[in-house]
């Protein structure tokens, strides 16, 4: 095999008292596409800007062509040879496609007030080689999401960059731009470019990457072929937990209640990415029901539709009758109440305060009985009443979550991602308040998670949420037999 | 880049020219009005390549036109130095400035660097004060030459000072360096991920708009006479060359010349009701900027949905 031209020796990176990537070692070929894979917090995206710069490593080296680029600023990293396709971008809002691709092809200069000669034929070949030749003079805002993206792709190999890194290449993207987009990376890989591929799981790169990397908690699970990185035992834990234990309670049981929630094929979309191609959930009183998917599949986009903070296309009856334009807050009042994936306590208040104002709708005897209850469910936060939110700990921080949303009396309690960034021993006490709402009250449960571990021992049903679309429900029990190969 | 189509700057010209023999027939007072305006005009359009295109939040315009007009009066005043020399020395001082307050606008950004960029305007406002032998303080300071003691050619020399500033300053924010800047303020990252050393950038874009800032504070303190506190460093001075851009329309420099001129008139024709008029304005320009975000050049339908 001949010289890698990008190799990382000993790349090490710590946050303050977190370390978000552990001595790492990996090597990346001219003409190859390597796959960078891992959950959330593994490090991979760490990874990716410490190569571009962004982030400056703490020990370590990342040679490219044998010189070491490690902390440079990233305009000298960028001029090395790498370029970058970030997931967010921000295009020239008043040029049009051609002048941003331009814009990629002009000189470093401040003395400079035209492009070099020959640079708009080069953008102009740049552009068609992506796909872009008929949108050429269009305003950026005017475009499709995939054209934005395709400029983008456009705008990174602009300065001919050796290595190219991409962040999730096809997040927002429909099956059929999927395909165009893996026929175009692959055309950078033959023109002898290093592709760099970093997304949350194997499949969706699995067809295109030579080589895929996994990582877990800053360090590295496996690396190989797709397939078997897929068939690893190690990664099929991280992503899909050891023996998980299930506790449905019988379906039939379950069928004969009445429906709470039913959501009637939703669509949603943000701007032009499309974050729900119709989707279907129904839940029933007093059932706990698990969404499950990984990070970007759209869990947050549903729940936030159903608790009336998005538009969207299509149907949602609650306890019965179709939802009209109620507001938020109505809804809230109606019984969904929505604990988010970012917790948004008062930071300046104290816990009991944050309990205080949830609460404040209630009568003061029910208030007090209700704070006692959930003093039970939580112990810790009782010894932390005066304390302000923003000074807990992350697992203190998600129970007094929870317990502001349970202090709202909700009917349908939406919990999404609770185990985010938490440590397995909070993780056990979280399980275990969700295990007691489940035995000795009638609430009805939604959680959204990408740990199915914790997902599926608390739920009676499980949904599948994958690419914007459900591509499986079942019983907690057949999860791992017929989806747990597939959402990996 | 994109080149202006002669179609698209024939109102403009038509405007230019009206303006240029305006002095034909309008009296004093009315050109007095315009050439203070013309002045507001290029404060206005300097402050929008700094913001509308570096992305630098600089809630302190006045601090860089304070240093061009003190810099000049005094380099006139206590130096003997000739009109042209005095202004050149206040723009040196000017662009001096605009490079220092670079320096903290690369480690902050937003509302912190804004803070800074005011604090900078309180700090020469006292030093002014503090200073006031050499300064003249809160009495101002005269200084004893004047471009001309006649409307006229003052008038002349503002609307021509006004014309070429509008010109370079939009060559440069359609150019290579516009761009660059452009996509250093949308996002510095990205920028530097295409090969851009975004703060060497940001440092020039502080410099050509301090360049223009105290040029034209320099010729406006020897068309008035004297330089003051309340003409070229009060807050409240900034906050109007901010409402101006903002009223034109940003990113467009041209936009600023026009929301300045407005402002100023529409202060002048409302002078009759007395306090009233300075509320008036600015209820117009709150007004104007909730309703078109892109400010009146937006209006144009040749700039929609860009």
């Amino acid at each position: 095999m001949p010289q890698p031209i990008l190799v990382v020796d000993r790349l090490h990176k710590r946050f303050g008292g977190l370390i978000a990537v552990k001595s790492l070692d990996f090597a990346l070929h001219s003409g190859e596409i390597l796959g960078l894979i891992g959950p959330n917090g593994s490090g991979k995206s760490t990874v990716m800007q410490m190569i571009m710069g962004v982030v400056k490593p703490t020990s370590g080296a990342i040679l490219l062509n044998g010189s070491d680029i490690a902390g440079k600023p990233i305009f000298e990293i960028a001029r090395a040879g790498i370029g970058i396709v970030f997931q967010h971008s921000r295009p020239l809002r008043l040029q049009t496609v051609l002048e941003n691709i331009l814009l990629g092809l002009l000189p470093d200069r401040i003395d400079r007030l035209r492009p070099p000669p020959g640079a708009i034929d080069r953008a102009r070949a740049i552009a068609a080689e992506c796909g872009l030749a008929a949108v050429l003079d269009r305003m950026p805002a005017t475009l499709p999401f995939a054209d934005l993206r395709r400029m983008e792709l456009a705008k990174a190999i602009a300065r001919d960059p050796q290595v190219v890194l991409i962040d999730e290449p096809f997040a927002g993207l429909t099956r059929g731009e999927v395909d165009d987009f893996a026929a175009l990376i692959t055309r950078f890989r033959d023109q002898g470019r290093a592709v760099m591929l970093v997304d949350h799981n194997v499949k969706s790169i699995a067809s295109l990457a030579d080589r895929v990397l996994a990582l877990y908690l800053g360090e590295k699970i496996a690396e190989g072929a797709p397939g078997a990185v897929m068939r690893d035992e190690t990664v099929r834990r991280v992503y899909l937990g050891g023996g998980i234990e299930t506790h449905e309670r019988p379906e039939a049981d379950i069928a004969a209640r009445k429906v709470l929630l039913d959501v009637r094929g939703i669509s949603l979309f943000y701007g032009k990415a499309q974050a729900l191609d119709d989707v279907s959930l129904t839940i029933h009183e007093g059932e706990f029901v698990s969404v499950v998917g990984l990070n970007g599949a759209g869990k947050t986009s549903l729940f936030n539709a159903i608790s009336g903070l998005v538009p969207f296309r299509g149907a949602i009856a609650w306890n019965g009758a179709v939802r009209g334009r109620e507001s938020a807050a109505a809804i809230a009042r109606a019984g969904i109440v929505q604990c988010p994936e970012t917790r948004e306590l008062f930071g300046a208040m104290s816990v009991a305060d944050n309990l205080a104002l949830a609460g404040q709708r209630l009568p003061d005897q029910e208030r007090a009985e209700r704070l006692a209850w959930l003093f039970g469910l939580f112990p810790i936060l009782k010894a932390r009443g005066e304390q302000h939110a923003r000074t807990l700990s992350g697992g203190e921080q998600q129970m007094l979550a929870i317990a502001r949303s349970l202090m709202l009396k909700p009917r349908l309690l939406i919990l999404d991602e609770p185990t985010l960034g938490l440590a397995p021993v909070i993780l056990g006490q979280l399980s275990e308040a969700l295990t007691r709402l489940r035995e000795t009250t009638d609430i009805t449960v939604l959680l959204g998670e990408q740990n199915v571990t914790f997902a599926l021992p608390h739920a009676d049903r499980v949904y599948v949420l994958e690419h914007a679309r459900m591509v499986w429900q079942g019983s907690p029990a057949r999860f791992a037999e017929e989806a747990g190969a597939g959402y990996l | 880049m994109r080149t202006i189509s002669l179609r698209r700057a024939l109102p403009l010209i038509i405007v230019l020219v009206f303006l240029a023999v305006l002095p034909l027939g309008a009296n004093g007072y009315i050109l007095g009005v315009l050439t203070t305006a013309f002045y507001f005009a290029v404060f206005a359009m300097s402050w929008d390549l700094l913001f509308g295109y570096a992305g630098e939040v600089n809630f302190g315009p006045t601090f860089l036109i304070g240093l061009g007009a003190y810099g000049a009066g005094m380099a006139n005043a206590l130096l003997h130095a000739p009109v042209p020399l005095a202004i050149l020395i206040g723009a040196i001082v000017a662009v001096a400035g605009g490079v220092a307050l670079a320096i903290p606008a690369l480690r902050l950004s937003g509302p912190y660097l804004g803070l800074i960029t005011l604090v900078a305007v309180l700090l020469l406002q006292q030093a002014i004060v503090i200073f006031a032998g050499v300064t003249g303080g809160e009495i101002g300071l005269s200084v004893p030459d004047v471009l001309s003691i006649d409307s006229g050619p003052n008038y002349e020399y503002a609307l021509a000072f006004m014309i070429i500033s509008g010109l370079v300053l939009s060559i440069i924010a359609r150019s290579s360096l516009g761009m660059i800047l452009q996509a250093a303020g949308q996002d510095k990252i990205a920028a530097a991920a295409l090969g851009f050393n975004a703060t060497r950038h940001k440092i020039m874009a502080f410099a050509i708009s301090a360049l223009f800032s105290g040029l034209a504070g320099a010729l406006l303190v020897f068309y008035l006479g004297t330089a003051s506190v309340s003409a070229v460093v009060d807050v409240s001075i900034g906050v109007r060359v901010i409402i101006a851009a903002v009223l034109g329309g940003r990113r467009t420099i041209i936009g600023g010349a026009i929301g300045a001129i407005f402002l100023i008139v529409a202060g002048e024709l409302l002078r009759p009701i007395g306090q009233l008029s300075t509320f008036v304005v600015a209820l117009i320009a709150l007004i104007v900027i909730v309703i078109l975000p892109d400010g009146l050049l937006g209006l144009l339908p040749s700039r929609r949905g860009a």
